[in-house]
């Protein structure tokens, strides 16, 4: 009788972060500084789901995936922790790779969409020589098969082949953000990073862009994470989501979970702060300013604003640790309620 | 009833482009609106970006000259305003705020010295005042003189900054504040507090706001009136409540259906189709 390794019987897991801490190191006339971005992060992400990153500015989400796709240079660097990738059945730590073999797995493997779609199109030339810059070598293969292969590529974000004759400028911000999207996509790879993806664009082509995006992943079956400070863009497109806070995360599990049922009390005010159409119920905003990660305050780093605080939440950082199936927190009073009661 | 603000039928026209190929771009055609003097209002104006909203915020300001139609602030129209008096006693009364806290001030300079140049120079505050007038405005947003002076801006959040800029635009005592997405660039857990500011500024101190945006969720928690702008027109507007649970307009349906709520979690998702190839 065979036994079925473990990693065999559940979805094939693509991502898996291990307790990663990456800091900025300066050290400008004697005085040095860290700044503690990404501080002790765990997540995995299977093959075909979504992963959402939620939080405000400054908490370390864009550290993460810069870590996560190897894109560091000093004074960013890592000081804990391991990204490993399984591509293909192929299990490798980002950071062991040599420049060689990272460059093959760069596109091919792993591609970015990124904030703004100005910044990542050449605007003095046509889109098509950014997909030759961009794709031709990964795909491998002759001019013209390339060039059919783009146009198929494009008529799948709804994009007329007309336009690779265009200069960015001449396409409106939607269109300019689906040819991003065709730019990560067209090598088919197993992952893609999504900064902010539609942030810069309007609600109408948001929804529409989200909607293709969506579409192209579950047709090439590649995992995604997805980063947005928008809790609605998360609740419609993302399978699982993470609410990172100064540099860590504190709470994690699927996105109706997280969004329904929210554990950690800064989820808890940030879904319960969004205003709605039809909800005429007074909100509030978060007393206080987040931390200064280059100074965390002890203990939770969320203590000095937490309507629940209690004296252990001063004192130690809480675990990440199941309160259901596949919902982690971070959080002594929504673990420990017994805790609370006591103190 | 005497009209604070009377925007009669304006439009703007820009012309773009080299000699050889001028066009002409209709940034705002026809838009009419009012706000009275004795009803203080939050009045949103809702719409994509290229609507025409800046453009028309940027008249009502007095920062560009409308080609056509007129705007009359207190029965003044603002195109007569000077460079001297007159403009300065209408700054008094007008007041910006914008987009970007970040933006908003010199990273080089005090933030203390805008409240004490706006107290000088628009509340003619002189001595000891010039300090209680930037006390008392900061009071209002919730935060004191001792908390801001000698600070610079890379010091304090978006939040904070952006309390700083409302607190600046409060020290003339303002009849109207006209703030173009002044949220958009908060963090989620301070926004509320801004909002909320913006709220108590119309019940407290009776200040009448112009709240430009493209968040239709918060349009609806702080606005009484919306106006909703498509391609430098105003398609639909009316009490908010009424216009955004039940819109008329096709664009304001496609706007409201385009809102992506936490409440959608666990929904199946459906774009809706507004792109064409």
């Amino acid at each position: 009788m065979n036994t079925v390794p473990a990693q065999v019987k559940g979805p094939e897991r693509v991502l898996s972060v291990t307790n990663l801490r990456a800091y900025y190191q300066t050290q400008y006339f004697g005085i040095s500084r860290e700044v503690r971005a990404v501080d002790g992060v765990s997540l995995h992400i299977d093959r075909n789901e979504i992963y959402g990153l939620a939080g405000e500015s400054s908490c370390g989400k864009t550290t993460l995936i810069k870590t996560i796709v190897r894109a560091i240079r000093p004074p960013l660097s890592i000081v804990e922790g391991s990204v490993m990738f399984n591509f293909a059945g192929r299990e490798c730590d980002i950071y062991r790779l040599n420049r060689h073999e990272l460059d093959s797995m760069r596109w091919r493997r792993l591609a970015c969409i990124l904030q703004g779609s100005m910044n990542v199109l050449n605007p003095v030339r046509r889109v098509r020589q950014s997909f030759i810059d961009f794709a031709f070598r990964h795909i491998g293969q002759p001019m013209p098969q390339f060039l059919a292969l783009i146009e198929g590529h494009l008529a799948r974000l709804r994009l007329e082949p007309a336009i690779l004759d265009n200069y960015p400028h001449e396409l409106s911000g939607g269109m300019r953000q689906r040819v991003t999207i065709a730019l990560a996509s067209v090598c088919r790879p197993d992952f893609i990073v999504a900064d902010e993806p539609t942030t810069a664009l309007d609600v109408v082509v948001q929804k529409d862009v989200l909607g293709l995006m969506r579409e192209v992943q579950r047709e090439i079956r590649s995992s995604m994470i997805l980063v947005t400070h928008d809790i609605g863009v998360h609740a419609n497109v993302t399978d699982r989501m993470g609410i990172m806070y100064a540099g860590r995360l504190v709470e994690e599990g699927r996105t109706v979970d997280v969004i329904r049922n929210p554990r950690h009390p800064y989820a808890v005010h940030l879904v319960a702060s969004l205003p709605r159409i039809g909800d005429t119920t007074q909100k509030q905003g978060l007393e206080g300013a987040p931390p200064n990660l280059a100074a965390p305050p002890p203990g939770c780093r969320f203590h000095p604003r937490c309507p629940l605080v209690m004296d252990v939440c001063r004192k130690e950082h809480p675990p990440l640790v199941d309160v259901a199936a596949g919902h982690r927190v971070a959080c002594w009073a929504a673990t420990q309620p017994d805790a609370r009661r006591a103190a | 009833m005497r009209a604070l603000l009377d925007v009669d039928h304006v439009g703007m026209t820009y012309f773009v482009g080299g000699l050889l190929s001028r066009r002409a771009v209709r940034a705002v055609d026809d838009v009419s609106l009012r706000l009275e003097t004795d009803k203080p209002e939050i009045l949103a104006i809702i719409g994509e970006s290229g609507s025409g909203k800046t453009t028309l915020a940027r008249m009502i300001l007095n920062l560009a000259k409308p080609t056509d139609g007129a705007i009359r602030f207190l029965d003044t129209d603002v195109t007569t305003i000077g460079r001297n008096r007159a403009r300065m006693r209408f700054m008094r009364q007008v007041q910006p705020i914008f987009q970007n806290p970040f933006a908003a001030f010199n990273p080089l300079k005090r933030l203390d010295r805008y409240l004490f140049m706006s107290a000088r120079r628009l509340a003619d505050a002189r001595g000891a005042d010039i300090e209680a007038a930037a006390d008392k405005a900061l009071h209002q947003v919730g935060l004191s003189l001792a908390e801001v002076r000698g600070r610079f801006p890379h010091e304090l959040s978006g939040g904070q900054l952006q309390r700083i800029a409302i607190a600046r635009a409060l020290i003339s005592s303002p009849k109207l504040i006209v703030a173009d997405e002044p949220v958009s660039m908060v963090d989620a857990s301070l926004r509320m507090s801004i909002v909320n500011l913006f709220k108590s500024l119309r019940d407290e101190l009776k200040v009448s706001i112009i709240y430009i945006t493209h968040d239709l969720a918060t349009a609806y928690y702080i606005s009484d009136r919306v106006l909703i702008m498509q391609g430098g027109r105003a398609v639909e507007s009316g009490d908010a409540r009424d216009v955004l649970v039940n819109p008329q307009h096709a664009y304001s349906r496609l706007l409201k259906e385009s809102v992506l709520s936490p409440q959608d979690a666990g929904k199946p998702f459906v774009p809706v189709g507004g792109i064409s190839a």
